[in-house]
């Protein structure tokens, strides 16, 4: 249990509108029953199952009055044991199950994987196959942060953002049933490149959504930005420096929101990211509504990154020509033997890994998404784990919370936009 | 990266708390004595390397001492990573706690615990984290079955009543 400050919680502006409004005839009728409760410290248990917890998330909260003064996240409900599932499964049946960890990233997940793996291999990803997952790891982005976005005007009050926001990510997911035949975790990044060429209609789809996106990005801010209510619990609430973050390992929009530029994309482009002119989106102060305007802006440097991604998309092989690691193309199966051999190896043993250990971070949605893979040599990985940035963020969310009102702490578990399946894994 | 050159002189420079240089496709790893894993990471600090970006556990069996804990570590300002490992052998897994200079290392050393059981000394809430907190064994390490947890499930719940009794 933490102590009691002596100094009271700093308000609001709209706290102190609010003071206007006086209970004094009420308490008078009180006194005596009431007693000194002000002091009392109160624990309440929220979640696992509470809408506002964006999963199955516990928290023990602290509480003194209507202020928190301490946040215990009880974590592990949906713990599925992927890591260790992923020890028993050959390289290339590890990408679907590590894409169910952060189940609105999947794309970043296996991103982070199969990079892991082909630094292992050596094996160079063809530029067509770099270029396609950008498009694809961006519009997934995208999409993610439609559904943090959806979710957190949701949990402010303003329901109506939660169909826009699904209706443009419905879009998206119609795009990747174009390119993998699936709508979520598609399966589409192989070890060393894509598993499929983006077939002919995805391109004029794909350019319509680029036209749409930013105008419906600008009638969401535009919603949002007038919505008072949405202002007063965003703008000034749980504000956090970038010097406890950077302490506390938050990275992404958060660490952004607070003024630090930190982007894996830019720092050490992976996948041609260099090759795409693109801004990173920072905040002042750090607070709510910083977190909420970094997203809604990254949103619109996604839409001109896969722009010039599909301007500049190279001709060639998408996947690898190393036959040891990528399968062959189904025609070479009638007319060579060898790539029957090469096939029948790949499906049944899978590709043999140099013995080593690679940690590989991209930056994810929700910041850095690292995957630690070791080899020993053998077809099958010998540890795998995600450095899942929700997991790592999450302990933010107490140093956030200390001393403001209880409806400031859902907003703030809204913009550190946690996923419940990356942190439990 | 700090390049192979440049990682033999950070472990020159730490002397003997620096044990091997393992530079394996443009990443450097230190691995490092478990006694000495502060004072590591508190001289690297002072070196620039000021964030550590994970914690994270892992198994060697059958090599010995089998349990490594990893610690990436991340200079924002030169864009080098650096990784340092240590080794604790299964009977005696005890290593330094870092939470008190890293805050972030909090949750994820408790992952380590509760997936390897490696105890870390000073850790000021060192419970399971993933597991149930009843949850018996270390399930990451690599001699745990997959699969050898027994699941209840309503067709067999009357051999299980007779079992136990």
């Amino acid at each position: 249990m933490s102590p009691v400050p002596t100094e009271p919680p700093t308000l609001s502006e709209y706290r102190r509108g609010e003071q206007s409004i006086t209970l004094a005839p009420v308490e008078e009728q009180l006194v005596g029953v009431r007693g000194e409760t002000t002091d009392e410290l109160f624990t309440l248990n929220f979640g696992p199952h509470h809408p506002a917890t964006h999963g199955v998330l516990r928290l023990l909260v602290t509480l003194q009055g209507e202020v928190v003064r301490d946040i215990k996240p009880i974590i592990g409900y949906v713990h599925t044991g992927i890591e260790k599932t992923a020890e028993d499964k050959a390289y290339w049946k590890v990408i679907p199950v590590v894409e169910r960890m952060d189940y609105l990233s999947y794309y970043f997940n296996a991103m982070a994987f199969c990079g892991a793996v082909e630094r292992l291999l050596e094996v160079e990803v063809p530029s067509r196959g770099q270029y396609l997952r950008v498009i694809h790891l961006e519009l997934n982005r995208i999409a993610s942060h439609l559904i943090w976005l959806g979710t957190s005007a949701l949990d402010l009050g303003a329901s109506s953002i939660f169909l826009y926001c699904l209706r443009e990510r419905e879009l998206i997911l119609d795009l990747f049933e174009m390119s993998s035949g699936q709508r979520m975790h598609t399966r589409y990044f192989q070890v060393g490149g894509v598993i499929e060429d983006i077939p002919g209609g995805f391109e004029p789809k794909l350019r319509e959504f680029l036209k749409v996106m930013p105008a419906r990005a600008d009638e969401y801010g535009a919603i949002l930005n007038s919505n008072e209510i949405v202002l007063q619990r965003l703008r000034g609430t749980c504000p956090l420096d970038a010097e406890t973050l950077l302490g506390l390992g938050v990275t992404g929009p958060l660490l952004r929101a607070a003024g630090n530029p930190w982007d894996l994309r830019k720092a050490t482009p992976y996948s041609s990211y260099d090759h795409f002119d693109f801004k990173i989106p920072v905040g002042t102060v750090g607070d709510n509504y910083d977190r909420f305007a970094v997203r809604l802006a990254e949103i619109y440097e996604s839409v001109h990154i896969i722009e010039q991604a599909l301007d500049g998309l190279p001709e060639g092989p998408y996947i690898t020509e190393d036959r040891k690691v990528a399968l062959p193309p189904r025609h070479e199966l009638a007319t060579s033997m060898e790539a029957l051999i090469y096939h029948f190896k790949l499906v049944t043993e899978g590709f043999r890994v140099p013995p080593g250990e690679i940690y590989n971070p991209i930056e994810s949605p929700r910041g850095e998404l690292a995957c630690y893979v070791r080899s020993d040599g053998s077809s099958k990985p010998a540890r795998v784990h995600m450095r899942d940035p929700s997991f790592v963020n999450l302990q933010a969310l107490a140093h956030m919370s200390r001393g403001s009102y209880i409806a400031d702490m859902i907003a703030t578990t809204a913009m550190l936009d946690p996923i419940l399946g990356g942190i439990d894994r | 990266m700090p390049d192979a050159t440049g990682l033999e002189l950070l472990a020159a420079e730490l002397g003997d708390a620096a044990l091997e240089t393992v530079y394996f496709r443009e990443q450097a790893t230190l691995v490092v004595d478990p006694a000495k894993i502060r004072t590591v990471l508190a001289a690297l600090r002072a070196k620039g390397y000021s964030f550590l970006a994970s914690v994270h556990g892992v198994d060697y069996y059958p090599e010995e001492p089998r349990l490594g804990v990893l610690y990436e570590l991340l200079d924002m300002s030169k864009l080098d990573r650096l990784t340092i490992k240590l080794r604790v052998p299964i009977d005696a897994p005890r290593v330094e706690s870092v939470t008190t200079d890293w805050p972030t290392a909090d949750h994820q050393e408790r992952e380590v615990y509760d997936m390897f059981g490696v105890v870390f000394e000073g850790h000021r809430d060192l419970r399971r984290i993933l597991m149930p907190e009843d949850y018996e064994g270390h399930p990451q390490r690599r001699d745990f079955p997959v699969g050898g947890e027994p699941v209840l499930f309503t067709r067999d719940e009357a051999k299980w009543l007779e079992r136990r009794e």
